[in-house]
């Protein structure tokens, strides 16, 4: 009976028109469109993050007004997070994993669809909290993307909007990786055991079960801060028996992996990139893979170390400072890894390649920094301050955003059976990667020099690390309209790509995606292919 | 240690030193740290730059050699068998061996001045801080002085204080180890004067404690340094530290000052309009301008209602005394003043409401009245 069903679905073919999209249950279908709502979302995020780097480059108020900045520098969070890395990671899951593993889709294919269809949902949900306060006459969402109580109690109907947004993304995270980890446990081709996987699958599979644990008490945290502004709960009042740092405990058990959930899958595409470029296997996959799944479980237990100012107690604070340290050690590991796959490799330089070894030297330097913020007694100098938004930015745009775009050069060709302009490539790499450190190395120095965070303004001490600051990033900001253009015409056409282009991406634990067309058919191993 | 990597820890020291020295002029650094627990996190941050500095070093330099060597189009074929290398064997554990290595250089100092961060016993001194949106309130617990500072909203852009000067200054003496205690009264704010202390945050329904010994006069600012709302960039910190003899005499005028207040509110006096008026523009300044403006025409989509023209200022007299006597029932960010202010001072801003920016009641209010509504 069954088969019957699929020789008939043969026949028809895939659905076309606006069907296609809207009921699709195929995964190179699906990812296609995580990934083109993420590049929406890259420019509403890069567009709010204009506007900071705009009132900021200066002193003095003289674009937006303090709520109006306080909800640009909330949505920018909300949405790069949320609207970008996590769809994008999504994206390329979708379109990658089944091929990797010789699977013919994600085990759930309806769940699938949902998963992505919640997004644009949760977008909109998103865009009503920038615009309901005007219409209600109350303040904007002026809280930061940490929602912290009692401020975020006091803020207008906007807030109940953004919590609604992510109740909606939540949920599609939780599906998408009840889905990811299903598939990657279940669907493996026979003679793919877990140690013969490609590293992307390995980062994805750590990366689900990581959203299935900590997602769900984000959004307890914040329906309980529903409950406190409309229903007469007091878990964060003081005055009512409860505690605002509660909702900080809350926040950041989900907060802290979620920096790593933003992080693993860009770590599994260089684990992709970096063997292929350099034409030789992943460094010792095995250590790796342990310090990967250490990384993630020592990542579930130091999510205090961003509320070391809060008062708890010296013990208390000192063992999330020694969490904190140790986790430099698989990190150090994982970047060590990176390197002495290249070291004695035979390295050629395309664009996914500059991106990985960028990300590796970038990233390395978040981790320094990231040591000196670990310890406590420096870190009560350095919390709130710019020194912590450099700190994560050169952890976010290298360790996630730029992994994503290295990800996107890799495998355009794959998707679209065309090759990307690699010389408009590599200008784009040279342009975004100097232009962000233009941006951020900067902002360590007003950091230490006393510039707080989240102000819309500031004290003329600080006016040149700022002026520096905004330049970079409108040169940041502009280099994605290369981006843009680039793919844009990669998917019009290019040089025919071939199953393989990368001469070197058959190499140490590889997957079967090379071993598709470029662009791969519809459906791909329909019957699952037997590995030597 | 190998003749490069001295040398490469000598270039590192130098211009950390000079970093260090140019701190003041540059302000590449921590600003220079008066205090002894801020000079020992000084010199933490230091060590700690220091090691981040050499492991980046070294990174850089292993792949800026990696990327030269090891490429194709200088025709170096990979070594596919570089795992079985005796470091490819034992990389595994000497990189975590390693960086543990690191890690402990570290967290020895790390341990000892923290310890000296949480001891706050034995202070000479304790203030405590209440963050409110958006100004910082100071007692001084022993001498029964209280502070109230709010942005000096009269200092442009153009100055080098832009942001960072108050219309009170806080005086403190050399010296004495002072125990500051942080609270607020609406949402997290946090105490931040680098110079003199770290931060911890001022949390409702919290206390948290720091502590410094001024060991230099001056002058020593700072800012809120967690997100509090529309003011949050908007509440600075002036500390002016005097020799102990200074503070001595302004506790002393201080208390005088006080004392003389309670006087004049308890005396049977009838004040006049203008005096009212006149006493009223100062407390209105000084506590409610932040969230009604100095204008009068607050900022109603915060919350916080205009004051100018306003049924409540104009018209009905005893729920004007009752709501600042009594704070707000529906909006209990509206604190209740009688708490905080004493008879004389309400009648005077309630005097100074009802008739200025055009609400001209002529009314005024005395402090036998205020006591009645009390």
């Amino acid at each position: 009976m069954s088969t019957d069903i699929a020789h008939d679905h043969e026949h028809h073919g895939p659905p076309t028109g606006w069907k296609r999209w809207l009921f699709s249950t195929n995964h190179k279908d699906i990812g296609t469109m995580y990934l083109i709502f993420a590049l929406v979302m890259l420019f509403l995020g890069g567009a709010s993050a204009m506007m900071l780097r705009a009132e900021l480059m200066f002193p003095g108020l003289q674009i937006v007004n303090p709520d109006l900045y306080n909800n640009l520098l909330t949505n920018h969070a909300l949405i790069m997070v949320f609207g970008l890395v996590m769809p994008a990671a999504a994206g390329m899951a979708n379109w990658m994993i089944p091929m990797m593993i010789g699977a013919p889709d994600m085990a759930l294919p309806r769940l699938n669809n949902l998963s992505f269809w919640l997004l644009p949902f949760g977008g909109l949900m998103l865009i009503m909290s920038m615009f309901a306060p005007y219409i209600a006459g109350d303040t904007p969402v002026n809280t930061g993307w940490t929602l912290y109580p009692p401020l975020s109690v006091q803020a207008g109907i906007g807030m109940d909007f953004t919590i609604f947004t992510l109740h909606i993304l939540g949920i599609s995270s939780i599906l998408a990786s009840i889905n990811i980890v299903t598939t990657i446990v279940n669907m493996r081709a026979p003679g793919m055991g877990y140690m013969q996987m490609p590293l992307f699958v390995w980062s994805w599979l750590l990366t689900g079960l990581l959203l299935i644990m900590v997602m769900p008490v984000l959004a307890g945290g914040v329906t309980m801060l529903l409950f406190d502004r409309h229903f007469g709960t007091s878990f964060f009042d003081a005055a009512g028996g409860g505690d605002p740092v509660l909702f900080q405990h809350l926040f950041w058990f989900f907060g802290h992996p979620e920096v790593y959930v933003l992080l693993l899958p860009s770590i599994g595409v260089l684990g992709m990139v970096v063997p292929t470029f350099s034409r030789k296997p992943l460094f010792a996959y095995k250590p790796l893979v342990y310090s990967m799944i250490g990384l993630t479980a020592l990542g579930m237990v130091v999510w205090a170390h961003h509320q070391y100012t809060v008062g708890m107690s010296q013990a208390v604070t000192t063992y999330f400072m020694i969490g904190t340290i140790l986790i430099s050690i698989p990190v150090g590991y994982m970047l060590f890894s990176f390197i002495f796959t290249m070291w004695r490799g035979s390295m050629t330089f395309e664009t996914p390649m500059l991106f990985a070894i960028a990300i590796v030297l970038m990233f390395s330097f978040a981790g320094t920094t990231g040591v000196m913020l670990a310890v406590v007694p420096a870190d009560l100098q350095y919390h709130d301050t710019y020194f912590v938004v450099a700190h994560f930015h050169y952890a976010l745009i290298p360790g996630a955003v730029f992994g994503l775009y290295a990800g996107v050069f890799y495998w355009l060709p794959k998707w679209t059976g065309h090759m990307y302009d690699e010389k408009l490539g590599k200008i784009f790499f040279w342009w975004t990667t100097i232009a962000f450190n233009v941006t951020f190395f900067p902002q360590h120095f007003s950091g230490l020099a006393g510039m707080p965070r989240r102000i819309v303004d500031y004290s003329s001490v600080f006016t040149e690390f700022n002026v520096i600051s905004s330049l970079g990033a409108f040169a940041f900001g502009a280099s994605h309209l290369l981006f843009l253009y680039i793919i844009i015409k990669t998917v019009r056409g290019g040089a025919p790509a071939g199953d393989m282009p990368w001469d070197g991406a058959q190499v140490g634990t590889y997957g079967l995606e090379w071993t598709t067309s470029s662009p791969p058919p519809f459906h791909t191993f329909e019957q699952p292919p037997v590995l030597k | 240690m190998g003749v490069v990597k001295r040398l490469l820890k000598s270039v590192v020291l130098a211009s950390m030193g000079f970093a260090g020295a140019a701190y003041a002029e540059y302000g590449l650094n921590l600003p220079e740290p008066v205090s002894p627990v801020t000079k020992e996190i000084y010199d933490l941050h230091m060590l700690t730059a220091l090691v981040a500095t050499i492991i980046m070093v070294i990174i850089t330099a292993v792949i800026i050699y990696a990327v030269v060597k090891f490429r194709k189009s200088a025709g170096y074929e990979a070594d596919q068998n570089f795992h079985m290398t005796w470091f490819g064997k034992w990389a595994w554990i000497l990189v975590p061996v390693l960086v543990l290595g690191i890690d402990l250089s570290i967290a020895g100092k790390a341990t000892r001045t923290f310890d000296l961060v949480e001891d706050t016993t034995t202070p000479d001194i304790t203030l405590k801080v209440t963050g409110s949106q958006w100004k910082w309130t100071y007692d001084y617990m022993n001498e029964d002085i209280r502070l109230v500072a709010n942005l000096n909203r009269d200092i442009g852009v153009d100055s080098d204080i832009y942001l960072r000067d108050t219309d009170v200054e806080v005086i403190l003496p050399v010296n004495q180890r002072i125990r500051f205690l942080h609270t607020a009264t609406d949402v997290l704010h946090a105490w931040w004067v680098p110079a003199l202390a770290y931060k911890k945050d001022s949390i409702p329904g919290y206390i948290n404690e720091t502590w410094a010994i001024i060991e230099k006069e001056g002058v020593y600012r700072g800012q809120c340094a967690e997100n509090c709302g529309t003011g949050h960039a908007f509440m600075p910190i002036v500390i002016r530290a005097v020799s102990e003899d200074k503070y001595a005499s302004w506790v002393a005028d201080q208390q005088a000052e006080k004392a003389k207040a309670a006087a004049d509110a308890a005396s049977d006096k009838d004040w006049t309009l203008d005096e009212l008026m006149a006493k009223g523009e100062k407390v209105y300044a000084a506590n409610c301008a932040a969230c009604h403006q100095a204008n009068g025409e607050g900022m109603p989509a915060a919350g916080f209602p205009a004051l100018k023209a306003s049924q409540i200022a104009t018209k009905d007299m005893v729920a004007h005394l009752d709501i600042v006597i009594h704070g707000s029932k529906k909006n209990p960010v509206m604190a209740a003043w009688g708490n905080a202010l004493n008879d004389l001072d309400l009648a005077a801003v309630i005097t100074y409401e009802r008739n200025a920016w055009g609400n001209n009641t002529g009314e005024s209010v005395q402090p036998t009245a205020v006591k009645a509504a009390r």
